[in-house]
């Protein structure tokens, strides 16, 4: 008798809320990160208002790429520190369910602090990075990321590197999210019309379901005890 | 030897007729495709005698090609299995490609030092090309990384079937990224295109056995050839285990 899927996926949800809730491990690295790492890269690039524009996608898609590894990280080693992964294998509860759980925790976290970064990002680089689609595409490609992440972290937290091995797994293999997401949010910043960042756009949001496909289909194969 | 499991007795069983056949064709081969594109086709009107590394250079790309697609093939037929047969051919497939792919790399950069009066470029089918050697450079480190073998096996059939997304990429880069240098010989070359040349009728004499023996023979009798060898390691380390538990 298995637990009916979405109860198990808004179990598991509502268990990494409430634990986020309490102890605030996983936003407050995430945010800390990304702040930080806005401050090197205007440092680094000596951005002045020109390259500012070219470059601004760049750093913020850069910036959640490693946000979310952070994230990712923390979230599986706390599963696998509290013993919750193997309650997790004990319990009768699908595979495919504990990857949706995992993965909308995940999209959820780290979408709060991409949503952040925007506001943060415009007041600091003055570019109006507070546009409707511009959204739409940070949590399309944060979605992206977070498929294929929570199936790596899985993996890598099982590993004996642990933590160091996530982003070298995780950073070829997402790297068409970082491609048209970079594209698409140059394009809206840009002001050009949408027939150009329309179509990488509509890549990232294919690219995402084929992903999700796979990752849905290789999930129980990570964890098997 | 009894004690070692079935799959591993047959791959560590004497070497097959029909690897050893294999392997004179491809070596015969080799050495024909060579003396073609070096002593039969012609010399570029424009480029030169530096046109003929093209013919390595295309060839080993498909070559990886192949390789990799082993590697996703064995990772799926292991996870709907669990024979350790493919995840052997997966591992293979890794090793293989990446020699190919940085054959494919080496040779792009002789090229284009000449051509493109540089060694490298930013561009995206480099770029690319680039990122899949590390996407299977990261398959071996991740491979290591991990102590228990039937763990191991799981997780990396996963990541070779997510890898080849990158090899897919390299192939149909130019057609989501548009603006590349990269030429394109078979069919239309992308706008901005340095260095193309026209496939006449010597090229294509050069080309199509050098393409041929390297997305076929070249790969598969390699991976043949190197799956006996992991066999054998782990054999031996079976055995070595017997040994000292006795």
């Amino acid at each position: 008798m298995k637990t009916p899927f979405f109860t198990c996926v808004s179990a598991i949800i509502s268990k990494d809320l409430r634990a986020e809730i309490r102890a605030r491990e996983l936003i407050s690295v995430m945010a800390l990160f990304a702040l930080l790492s806005i401050l090197v890269f205007s440092f680094a690039l000596e951005l002045d208002r020109e390259a500012r524009e070219e470059a601004v996608s760049g750093v913020l898609w850069v910036t959640l790429i490693f946000a979310s590894t952070l994230g990712f990280n923390r979230s599986m080693a706390q599963e696998r520190d509290h013993g919750n992964l193997d309650a997790l294998l004990l319990a009768p509860v699908s595979r495919a369910a504990i990857f949706v759980g995992k993965l909308l925790g995940n999209f959820i976290f780290t979408l709060i602090v991409g949503l952040a970064m925007l506001p943060l990002m415009t007041a600091l680089y003055g570019l109006a990075l507070l546009d409707g689609w511009i959204i739409v595409t940070t949590a399309l490609g944060i979605f992206g990321f977070a498929t294929i992440g929570t199936l790596l972290a899985t993996m890598t937290v099982q590993t004996r590197a642990r933590e160091a091995l996530l982003p070298i797994a995780l950073l070829p293999i997402a790297l068409p999210f970082l491609l048209t997401a970079v594209r698409a949010t140059k394009g809206i910043l840009s002001g050009a019309p949408a027939a150009e960042w329309q179509g990488p756009l509509g890549m990232l949001a294919a690219i995402i379901v084929i992903y999700l496909a796979l990752c849905l289909l290789l999930y129980e194969y990570v964890l098997e005890e | 030897m009894k004690s070692l499991p079935m799959d591993l007795r047959k791959d560590t069983s004497p070497m097959p007729r029909l690897l050893r056949v294999l392997t004179v064709i491809t070596v015969l081969g080799f050495a024909g495709t060579l003396a073609l594109g070096l002593k039969v086709a012609g010399a570029d009107i424009q480029q030169g005698e530096i046109q003929r590394i093209f013919y390595i250079h295309m060839p080993s790309f498909f070559g990886a090609f192949t390789a990799f697609g082993l590697t996703l093939i064995g990772g799926i037929i292991y996870l709907a299995r669990k024979n350790e047969t493919w995840d052997r051919i997966a591992l293979a497939g890794v090793e293989v490609g990446l020699a190919f792919s940085l054959i494919n790399l080496l040779t792009g950069s002789i090229w284009a030092r000449p051509i493109w009066n540089t060694w490298w470029t930013w561009d995206p089918r480099l770029t690319s090309a680039a990122i899949m050697c590390l996407t299977y450079a990261a398959y071996l480190m991740l491979r290591a990384g991990i102590d228990d073998p039937g763990k191991r096996r799981a997780f990396m059939s996963v990541y070779g079937i997510l890898a080849f997304v990158t090899v897919l990429i390299t192939l149909f880069i130019i057609r989501i990224v548009p603006e590349t240098i990269h030429p394109v010989i078979v069919g239309a070359s992308p706008q901005n295109a340095q260095g193309g040349f026209e496939a006449t009728s010597g090229v294509v004499i050069a080309l199509a056995p050098s393409l041929l023996l390297w997305l076929t023979l070249m790969p598969i009798t390699i991976i043949w050839h190197r799956v006996r060898l992991e066999a054998r390691i782990e054999a031996m380390n079976q055995l070595k285990l017997q040994a000292l538990s006795e």
